[in-house]
């Protein structure tokens, strides 16, 4: 059973559907990209699969066990976290609290999971620096770590490498090919085409064309070869 | 001079002051690192403003208890102007102006019509800047502003977690199950309490240095969010403590003494963080 199944969904703000009949599924182990043009209703999709945001019509199901809350969110940097006072452990602890619910302190088995996921992301001899005082690379997997805390089976990243220098864009990619691999469901928005073909097993492209597949049925589809023939593929 | 401080705390009122004092210190510095960092510095003083509206209202229908009416009306504003902090068509920043100064105008407005005070202007300045309330302050109200004060430490401690995260990334934490806006409601309430009892101490008008001030002096130095929030309480209650004693032995106004001596503190601070990350 997949883990998470979208029927017919419209999205929108106050009844103005962005995007209209979305249909995908996610299974165990899938790597899904989410294109699309700006103001295509990338973000707006994210929000509704984390239950920020509630649909105009539609549906989200989750299966196989995982419950809606257990979905781990690479959200992109706020403003607020920019100057952030906190340890890096501080916060990859916090996305352990979905976990402890009224009991108003980290257990050892929390704690240890923060351990874990820190050593996970390599972030380990960063434990005690400050949030503020890290490269934009180094807050990423801070997030990542995090958002590990919160759910093992199935991540959803938000432009996870936006705002990366070169060397930082691929570290992060491998990272997530890693955890892929390591058996995480990847839910990922992304500008860059390149990568999402390099990377993904499937394909979310919405906008003007919608197109749910594989990653070889996207290159045949139209919006793939329109997208081709665009030169948009490769340049980046 | 320390005979002369000795003989002081001699006096019950004296002590009732440097009580509270330290108590009301100790509030608002713990809620004062998530209010800087939600960007929510001006909620003390918006949510100020209207306890004073709301004390004018008290003061015409002649109430005895104020805090009856006070501490309600503030608690309901701190909601509504927390909550507007989100999906509202005005922003926070201008709901925070409107209400606070709405509140303003209407308080001085009804305390003028019905007033029965032979000096009004010194009642209305008692209520910006506080005076000498502190040292005027009654065994009942000790006992109140004990008790709200033990509510908002405990409550804080035990939410602490809770508060770190819906503070350092809302969206993230109601994404994952957690019930954020439940825990922004308290922080509206508990703000309200803290203010509602720094108005004894600093009056309205000065209440926002004692939230932001030791906050902000704790961040130019620390790195985590526990030390921050350790160190700016404990800083707020010393410059409580030095700003009290100060203006009882140099007879200076209690109120804005204390919120020199935060002035001072933050200034010592700055210059040390930017030592530091030399």
């Amino acid at each position: 059973m997949a883990l998470l199944e979208a029927k017919n969904l419209s999205l929108g703000y106050d009844s103005n559907a962005i995007v209209e009949n979305l249909n995908f599924t996610v299974n165990e182990g899938d790597y899904l990209c989410i294109v699309g043009e700006n103001g295509s209703g990338k973000t707006t999709l994210m929000k509704t699969l984390l239950g920020l945001q509630e649909p105009i019509s539609g549906s989200i199901t989750t299966g196989d066990g995982l419950k809606r809350n257990e979905l781990g969110y690479l959200p992109q940097q706020t403003l607020v976290q920019r100057d952030f006072p906190a340890s890096v452990r501080e916060i990859v602890l916090s996305g352990c609290l979905s976990h402890s619910g009224l009991r108003p302190f980290y257990n050892k088995e929390e704690k240890r999971m923060a351990d874990e996921n820190m050593e996970r992301m390599g972030i380990t001899a960063l434990k005690n620096r400050c949030y503020r005082e890290l490269s934009g690379g180094q807050q990423q997997r801070v997030l990542l770590a995090r958002a590990l805390c919160a759910a093992r089976r199935i991540l959803l990243l938000d432009e996870p490498v936006s705002g990366l220098d070169p060397r930082a864009t691929i570290d992060m990619y491998e990272l997530i090919e890693k955890l892929n691999k390591d058996g995480v469901s990847i839910i990922m928005i992304s500008h860059d085409l390149t990568a999402a073909l390099h990377y993904a097993s499937h394909i979310l492209h919405i906008g003007s064309e919608v197109f749910f597949g594989t990653k070889a049925e996207f290159l045949k589809s139209r919006a793939g070869r329109t997208l081709l023939e665009e030169g948009q593929v490769g340049q980046k | 001079m320390i005979e002369k401080i000795a003989m002081y705390l001699e006096y019950p009122f004296v002590r009732y002051a440097l009580i509270v004092g330290v108590l009301i210190a100790l509030c608002s510095s713990l809620l004062g690192v998530s209010l800087v960092l939600k960007r929510f510095s001006f909620i003390g003083d918006g949510l100020s403003h209207v306890a004073f509206g709301a004390m004018a209202i008290a003061a015409v229908v002649n109430l005895t208890d104020e805090m009856l009416i006070v501490l309600p009306i503030t608690v309901v504003s701190a909601v509504l102007l927390l909550r507007t902090g989100q999906n509202t068509k005005i922003k926070g920043d201008a709901a925070i102006a409107m209400i606070s100064v709405g509140a303003l105008a209407f308080g001085y407005l009804l305390m003028n019509l019905f007033s029965t005070s032979s000096n009004l202007s010194g009642d209305v300045c008692s209520t910006l800047f506080g005076s000498t309330s502190i040292l005027t302050l009654t065994s009942y109200e000790v006992k109140v502003s004990v008790i709200l004060s033990i509510a908002v430490v405990v409550i804080f401690v035990f939410f602490y977690n809770k508060i770190f995260a819906v503070t350092f990334d809302e969206n993230f934490t109601t994404a994952t199950g957690t019930p954020s806006d439940r825990y922004n409601l308290l922080i509206a309430i508990v703000t309200a309490v803290v203010i509602v009892l720094a108005m004894n101490l600093v009056g309205s008008l000065l209440i926002s240095a004692l939230v932001i001030f030791p906050a902000l002096s704790a961040m130019r130095i620390f790195n985590s969010f526990l030390k921050v929030t350790v160190f700016s309480a404990i800083l707020s209650v010393v410059c409580a403590l030095v700003g009290i004693l100060i203006s009882i032995l140099a007879g200076t106004p209690v109120g804005s003494t204390i919120v020199a001596v935060d002035v001072a503190a933050f200034l010592i601070c700055f210059a040390a963080g930017k030592l530091i990350s030399r």
